[in-house]
């Protein structure tokens, strides 16, 4: 009996030691959060960014050399400020999450610089595009990897009018994001020569846009331009086909999205738009980051700004693996990023937080993908858009 | 103004006012036969639209593409389908709570809407994006100038203007439509006449959700896609149009259906402000008209006498 106790207890103890080895030995655990919208409209688009962060942060787990294990928090803003602010507050109030990569929305994304700052939580935008997310304030907390819609206008204008039309009229939606693209590509198109013959503000979630496009095909323009996201991008174009409105369809890189192209079918053919970047295969490090998106089988494709969300996130973990688990030592460092190396190439943050990103590339849907202009049948010649050019 | 753009605009017109009188006509349905406010309505007609959708994704499962037989069965399942909702509605929520203030009938059925729209957002497969409605209807247009009349549109108005004259008929030329205004106008001596109040309410509730029902699918059909919150607006727009109209009377509804679509027409295009304002422009007008005619445009002519 006394030798089974004996036996008992060493083991036991044994046990005990082995565990607390083990303990010792794990990884602290530290918490990131990833904000957007998985669910409405723009769900498509911001579960490719969840997905790209996820990817981001389990190839880190997986590295023996990481010195943290990462947690990612997901957090859904249904692309709506009110309910944006609300979970960036619950964010930046939990103490255990040090960084965030946030936000596709532009309206949501200017609502919460505030609470971010308030919190003192550093954040990373990884799609929203208004400049005044980064250049409206000076708030240290607040970087983003994406460009701006700046200089998307300024490419867009230049390319289509140096396509020949002459004439455009501008529906946006009633959002910053709506009206920063209406401001902006009116600028550029103006002094690019072209005439803007009307603007017309919409709600971002209206259903029935009949009343304005009878107008607008009474104004007859050569172009649409269309500055808003894809749920509305869809009911222009579907209902622009309804009307009879017969002008080429254009819009920025709210609508460079799948589900676009899912729900017009062929109605989508034709269409120009525009983001910020490369394509993802055509980034320094597309490729890999594609194969190993396609090997950890995610439901959703990463999109058009997937490949940011992933850069977002490897900057943040890389920061937290050089000062640790700390707010303000975080947000210091990221402050100073210049030429950190990701997979959309050199990443550098001005005073304002803002990555200089030079790229913006143009798309035509061809065939039911958004193709690069350049290397589209359209840019060859080889077949027309709306208004032969 | 170019003819063609004018009759342009006045079809949109039309099409809309023919699905906001559509829903208009379920909740003066409602009101005439209870002084009960059904506000989940607006939500029915967005079940009737998923309904319809299902049915023509199971069709498609079973190998069955014909569009105009695809049509015929997405309207029948989502009609059905919705008459045997506001059954159910009437029969455990509206008839228990008849000797309540009406006003706690409005709020339950308020209720009753958001836990569909709910529904419908968790539970359809990827029920908060807006899902596409199939193209049914026969492409194809002819063209007036300036005026593009496609045939799917005019099919859409016309069955829409159908149900509701149908609707009109069976409730002003059939013996069920005799019980349903006898109900309304007295229910305590029709039902000492032997007229069945609760099979009546329940019928007249089917009745109104069934249009309700169709009148999603028109929805569907024309905008070719529908999302689990289009019942919110379609409902405050339905109510205000019957109220503007005059509760208790059809024709009214009908008025005031048309009349909102009017309004949001010219407030989208005619005003010097944004189109995002045609809302803020239709209800404005909607709250001046109610005060110059509370009791709406064709008030009830019954009066409660004791």
């Amino acid at each position: 009996m006394r030798r089974f106790l004996l036996t008992m207890l060493t083991l036991a103890l044994s046990g005990a030691c082995a565990m607390f080895t083990i303990a010792a030995q794990a990884k602290e655990s530290v918490k990131i959060v990833f904000i957007g919208p998985l669910s409405g409209g723009n769900s498509a688009l911001g579960l490719g960014g969840r997905n790209s962060a996820d990817l981001a942060v389990q190839l880190r787990n997986a590295d023996a050399k990481a010195k943290y294990t990462y947690d990612l928090v997901k957090l859904d803003d249904q692309c709506k400020p009110d309910i944006g602010v609300q979970v960036a507050t619950k964010a930046g109030a939990d103490n255990g999450i040090i960084a965030g990569v946030t936000h596709y929305c532009s309206a949501v994304a200017i609502a919460t610089v505030d609470t971010y700052h308030k919190f003192g939580l550093p954040v990373i935008v990884w799609g929203a595009v208004l400049p005044a997310i980064t250049y409206g304030n000076d708030y240290p907390e607040i970087h983003r990897v994406n460009g701006t819609m700046i200089n998307q206008n300024e490419v867009n204008a230049k390319l289509v009018s140096g396509l020949g039309y002459k004439t455009w009229v501008i529906i946006h939606d009633t959002t910053d994001y709506g009206k920063g693209h209406d401001e902006y590509f009116t600028k550029f198109l103006t002094q690019d020569g072209g005439k803007v013959l009307a603007h017309f503000g919409v709600g971002a979630d209206q259903q029935d846009f009949t009343a304005i496009l009878t107008k607008v095909k009474e104004l007859n323009p050569d172009v649409v331009y269309f500055g808003g996201l894809t749920p509305i991008g869809v009911r222009i174009r579907s209902q622009m086909d309804k009307l009879g409105v017969k002008a080429q369809f254009e819009g920025t890189s709210g609508i460079v999205s799948d589900s676009y192209i899912e729900a017009l079918g062929p109605l989508a053919e034709g269409t120009i738009a525009f983001i910020d970047g490369a394509p993802i295969d055509k980034l320094p490090g597309g490729k890999e980051f594609l194969a190993q998106y396609a090997a950890h089988k995610y439901g959703e494709p990463p999109e058009a700004y997937g490949a940011y969300a992933f850069v977002a996130a490897n900057l943040i973990m890389d920061a937290i693996e050089k000062v640790g688990p700390n707010r303000k030592a975080v947000m210091d460092v990221l402050g100073k990023t210049k030429d950190h190396p990701s997979i959309v190439g050199p990443v550098t943050f001005d005073a304002h937080g803002q990555n200089v990103v030079p790229i913006v590339t143009a798309y035509v849907v061809q065939d039911g993908k958004w193709v690069v202009w350049q290397d589209s049948d359209y840019a060859k010649g080889k077949r027309k858009l709306v208004g032969g050019k | 103004m170019d003819p063609g753009v004018l009759a342009q605009y006045a079809f949109n017109g039309l099409m809309l006012g023919v699905i906001y009188a559509m829903v208009a006509v379920g909740f003066t349905l409602f009101f005439g036969v209870l002084d009960v406010i059904q506000f989940a309505h607006g939500d029915v007609v967005m079940a009737g639209a998923f309904v319809g959708l299902a049915t023509f994704i199971g069709l498609r499962a079973l190998g069955v593409h014909a569009p105009a037989l695809a049509v015929i069965a997405i309207a029948c399942a989502a009609a059905l389908g919705m008459a045997l909702l506001g059954a159910l509605i009437a029969r455990y929520m509206v008839l228990p709570l008849r000797a309540a203030p009406p006003f706690n009938t409005l709020l339950i059925t308020l209720m009753l809407g958001s836990v569909l729209r709910e529904l419908v957002r968790l539970f359809y497969p990827n029920g908060s994006n807006p899902q596409p409605f199939p193209r049914l209807l026969p492409a194809g247009a002819l063209n007036f100038g300036n005026f593009t009349l496609r045939l799917d549109s005019a099919i859409l108005l016309v069955t829409g203007i159908v149900t509701i004259v149908a609707v009109n008929l069976v409730v002003t030329r059939t013996r069920l439509g005799l019980a349903i205004r006898a109900v309304a106008q007295d229910s305590e001596t029709a039902r000492v006449m032997g007229i069945d109040f609760e099979r009546v309410v329940l019928v007249t509730f089917a009745l109104g959700s069934a249009l309700a029902g169709i009148a999603g699918v028109v929805y569907g059909l024309y905008y070719n896609e529908v999302n689990f919150d289009i019942g919110l607006l379609l409902g405050v727009i339905g109510f205000s149009a019957a109220v503007v109209g005059g509760l208790g009377s059809i024709y009214g509804a009908i008025i005031g259906g048309f009349l909102f679509a009017a309004l949001q027409t010219i407030g989208s295009v005619a005003l010097p402000v944004s189109s995002a304002y045609n809302n803020v422009f239709a209800f404005a007008v909607v709250i001046l008209l109610m005060t110059w005619k509370p009791t709406g445009l064709i008030p009830e002519k019954s009066s409660e006498r004791v």
